[in-house]
């Protein structure tokens, strides 16, 4: 079994990892980075629960391989919160029950995150294409695209007048 | 703060409060089995699966397997004996002498790590001799069949299932109410009808995930998304031969159960394996594949119906024959018949009932307890039927069921008397939210619309004497925490168990804790996370300890201000007098008590409120008849209904509009209610319109998410409009049933009905996918 030893970016952090070179991404944050919060639902592509931020796009990290990841920047769901505040993303579903198990949760705030990165404001339907690959078996989605409508509304800037 | 004053205070029940656990949720915080560390110590199994539906097994050679480097342990049935099963003991943990589905586990592999186990399977080698097997349960349930089950006669198993030894029936339910040969003479009109509901799986996005170690002194700890601790403890005690107390299971937060991690069914596994290996932790996650068949799956239904009412639309007679398609092992679904029977005849009221509920074995994947517990199979058939008749006899559809959906008082199928019920309400709403009885053109000539309703009933499904029990315990900071054995699987549970003692306590909701994980060596007893009951039940334990708590701290205050309990109250965290207006905070007499005058001494102590609750009142059913005076504990009832148009040049269905009504008896939160009922109504949706396990000679032929579709963001009707009904139940906490299960319960009828009314056409079952409905409609000649 080859061993790399690749650095990357992980919520801000820089990580030096030493990762089997068979290992998924998933595997490499969930067990050498200890970053639980990103599930594995699938391991196969299909279910979108292990979504992470790589290079802002999001990406199924049980697809990708850890020794791919040297040199890039990863967000997962414990990035989100940014000095002690929720992103906009987590609030509005907070606010609007979006959360039941919880356990498609990580990847569906992650899938949020970047549509709005790249839409502050997107049309319904945009917004359920964007959750295309993020399966929940509890909500029904209706309350997950309410809490994205929503946080797209925080997600504008708010000029502060002196 | 006087009387008046405090009554307008607001109470946290009854209030949408935000759920406990959702910010650890949303930050990745939550911890789920599969997070628990192990250490470099933890061994990871993998399980050996038949490749056959029904078959001998010659001869297990896992020599090979055995001396892979890496490989700790292979184990086989060989080295246990003992059966296990929540009702009908029929299930071995490996299979021994022969092999009943494919997927069955045969043998199994721990290793230093996955990629080794993996490779070790497949240096077992196993000899089989096929055997002729059952694919039908109709075929099943004959006397030409092959018995799956020679030994069934021997099988534990307790008084109220009814196994017929010498075939492969492991439950015949029978229900026989008046005389319905007789009286089909009454009627004036009279339909029949059968249909097929095929296999689906509850498909939880958490897979099921297990780690077990026995130490050396002979105790078990099982770490497992787990349903049904206690159940869990109970049942693998008793297949291992050691104690209950020596089995200490801990279950974390559930990333989706709905039924699939009740009762005991993979957890044994790494149990079996990590017996071999003592003191070593033994880890088996199933992968998705697996996820789809080798575990409990939603039994497939044949419903054969008869129905018939007078010349004035009343509901006469009605003969149910229902083919459960158990599977390998019945131990869990032998229950399912018997609550497809207690409740065959939906929630209607027949003064004549004839029903033969039959759960047969056959070479499928294991049925097991799914949402809704048989109800959304049986009332496919029974709100169709109705639908048939009433249209025979050209009566609206909606006005059939108000004339004979059961109501508060009827003597219902069971000989029970039915409590106060909303459904009458329930039907008007629904009805009214797709404004039923108002012309609707479809859209373009290419369309069809049509619209459709359907009812439901669910009583919990459970032994008679299911129990509950809870603790309140107060800290330093005022704040109490709730010990409960009923586990959040995503419904809300905990957060509902905290507003409930918050509201018997006087404290606000905020100052409530949950304790979690469950733990079965510190958790009070609770039965099982099933059948909607933790609301209800648990709900009663809850209150009891919280009541218990707060009878603690009156007492304390009263002893100590001299004054009569009657004239104190707690509210917002403070015991106060309203005849002396003193006050105290709970925060201060919770733990450490009150001294008395000059401190001479000391009154009081840590305050630990206890409660339980079992019902006590459900009764046996007789055997012949089905009868007895209480067969269940209550039912929620409740109303679905569908505006939908066809699109003829592909068969889709698109949903204008969709409505829910349901009596919850009380909303404690009621926007947890609403999550409920709709996210349970698209999980109905999803199975309605795209779900099945294609099972070819017992084989599942789509165990994927790319082959077996479930409801995706796009998939959705969006708008989906819910109306929560409040007729209380007598013994519920402020008069709450449970909803978890029922809204999709009435979904796939209803569904059908409006297809129907679109169409003109009757399919066989669900799923009603585009093509199916296409090429329906290209036989009957709507469309070219
Ligand atoms: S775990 Fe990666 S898509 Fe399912
Ligand atoms: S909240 Fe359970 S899968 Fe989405």
């Amino acid at each position: 079994m080859t061993i790399h030893t690749i650095t990357c970016t992980v919520n801000g952090e820089s990580e030096v990892v030493e990762v089997p070179a068979h290992w998924t991404l998933l595997q490499m944050l969930r067990e050498k980075l200890g970053l639980t919060g990103t599930k594995n639902g699938c391991a196969g592509g299909e279910c979108g629960a292990c979504t992470v931020m790589l290079n802002g796009a999001p990406v199924n990290s049980c697809m990708v391989l850890g020794v791919e990841c040297d040199g890039a920047t990863i967000v997962t769901v414990e990035g989100l919160v940014k000095d002690g505040q929720l992103d906009p993303v987590q609030a509005a579903i907070v606010e609007a029950g979006g959360v039941q198990c919880g356990f498609c949760t990580p990847g569906v705030l992650i899938s949020a995150r970047s549509l709005l990165d790249r839409n502050p404001n997107p049309t319904e339907d945009e917004i359920k294409e964007a959750l295309v690959g993020n399966l929940c078996r509890c909500t029904g989605y209706v309350r997950i695209i309410d809490g994205i409508k929503e946080a797209a509304k925080l997600n504008e800037p708010v000029v502060i007048k002196e | 703060m006087t009387l008046a004053e405090t009554k307008k205070l607001p109470s946290p029940v009854g209030e949408s409060k935000t759920r406990l656990d959702v910010i650890e949720k949303v930050t990745g915080a939550a911890v789920y089995t599969d997070d628990i560390p192990f250490g470099p110590g933890l061994l990871h199994a993998r399980v050996k699966r038949s490749p056959h539906a029904h078959a001998k097994i010659l001869k297990i050679d896992y020599s090979k397997a055995e001396a892979l480097p890496g490989v700790k342990v292979v184990v086989t049935g060989e080295d246990f004996p003992k059966r296990i099963g929540l009702y009908l003991v029929d299930k071995h943990i490996f299979a021994r002498d022969r092999v009943r589905f494919i997927g069955e586990p045969v043998a199994a592999v721990a290793a230093i790590n996955a990629d080794i186990a993996e490779k070790a399977l497949d240096l077992i080698e196993v000899e089989y001799e096929p055997l002729e097997a059952v694919f039908d349960p109709v075929y099943g349930a004959s006397p030409e069949a092959p018995l799956l089950h020679p030994d069934m006669a021997d099988y534990d198993v307790p008084n109220y299932i009814f196994p017929q030894a010498g075939t492969n029936i492991a439950n015949h339910f029978k229900i026989r109410k008046g005389d319905v040969e007789r009286a089909w003479e009454q009627c004036a009109a009279v339909v029949e009808s059968e249909f097929y509901i095929p296999h689906v799986q509850h498909v939880p996005i958490e897979p099921h995930v297990a780690v077990a170690r026995w130490d050396d002194d002979g105790t078990l700890t099982l770490w497992a998304a787990s349903q049904s601790p206690f159940a869990q403890r109970n049942l693998i005690a008793k297949s291992f031969g050691v104690s209950q107390s020596d089995v200490r299971v801990i279950a974390p937060l559930v990333g989706g159960g709905f039924g699939c991690k009740a009762g005991v069914t993979m957890e044994a596994l790494p149990v079996a394996i990590a017996s071999k290996v003592k003191g070593r932790a033994v880890k088996l996650t199933l992968t998705r594949e697996e996820e789809f068949f080798t575990n409990f799956v939603r039994q497939a239904l044949v419903i054969k119906l008869k129905m018939g009412c007078d010349a004035d639309g009343n509901l006469v007679a009605l003969k149910n024959t229902m083919y459960w398609d158990g599977g390998a092992s019945t131990e869990y679904g032998v229950n399912i018949t018997r609550a497809g029977g207690y409740n065959s005849t939906g929630p209607y009221f027949f003064p004549n009932v004839h029903t033969d509920s039959l759960c047969v074995y056959t070479n499928h994947p294991i049925g097991g307890a799914y949402r809704g517990f048989g109800m959304s199979e049986l009332h496919t058939g029974i709100e169709q039927t109705i639908d048939m008749l009433a249209e025979k006899m050209g009566i609206d559809a909606v006005d059939f069921r108000l004339k004979n959906c059961v109501k508060g008082g009827d003597i219902i199928l069971t000989g029970m008397t039915m409590h106060p019920t909303g459904l009458n309400q329930c039907i008007e709403k629904a009805a009214k939210a797709i404004e039923w009885g108002k012309e609707a053109k479809p859209s373009s000539p290419n369309k069809l619309r049509g619209k459709g309703i359907a009812l439901m009933w669910k009583a919990p499904s459970m032994p008679p004497n299911a129990g509950s029990s809870a603790e309140v315990k107060f800290s330093e900071d005022g704040t109490v925490t709730v010990s409960l054995g009923g586990q959040e699987i995503g419904q809300g549970a905990f957060t509902v168990m905290a507003q409930m003692a918050a509201g018997v306590l006087g404290i606000p909701y905020e100052s409530v804790r949950v304790r979690g994980p469950l733990d079965t060596r510190y958790s009070p007893y609770e039965w099982q996370t099933v059948a909607s009951r933790l609301t209800w039940s648990m709900g009663n334990a809850v209150v009891a300890a919280a009541q218990d708590a707060r009878d603690q701290l009156l007492d304390l205050a009263a002893d100590h201000w001299d004054e009569e309990v009657e004239d104190l109250d707690i509210v917002n965290g403070k015991v106060i007098s309203y005849k002396s207006e003193q006050e105290m905070s709970v925060k201060d007499i919770g733990i450490y008590g009150l001294p008395n005058e000059n401190f001479e001494g000391w009154k009081g102590g840590p305050i630990v409120g206890r409660g339980s609750f079992m019902p006590t009142y459900v009764t046996n059913l007789d055997f012949e008849t089905g009868q007895g005076d209480r067969a269940v504990v209550h039912y929620t009832t409740g109303a679905q209904a569908f505006d939908i148009e066809i699109d003829k040049e592909t068969g889709r269905i698109e949903v204008l509009k969709s409505a829910s009504a349901f009596d919850v008896g009380r909303a404690i939160n009621p926007e947890l209610v609403r999550a409920q009922i709709e996210g349970g109504f698209i999980q109905g949706y999803s199975s309605a319109v795209y779900e099945q396990m294609l099972l070819k000679e017992g084989a599942m032929l789509n165990p994927s998410f790319v082959d077996y579709r479930i409801a995706t963001a796009v998939d959705i009707p969006i708008e989906h409009h819910v109306d929560i009904i409040e007729v209380p139940q007598d013994d519920g906490p402020w008069g709450a049933r449970g909803i978890g299960e029922h809204p999709m319960v009435p979904t796939i009828a209803a569904l059908a009905n409006a297809i129907y009314d679109a169409t003109g056409l009757r399919l066989e079952g669900p799923p009603f996918t585009a093509e199916k409905l296409y090429l329906a409609m290209l036989d009957a000649g709507l469309v070219e």
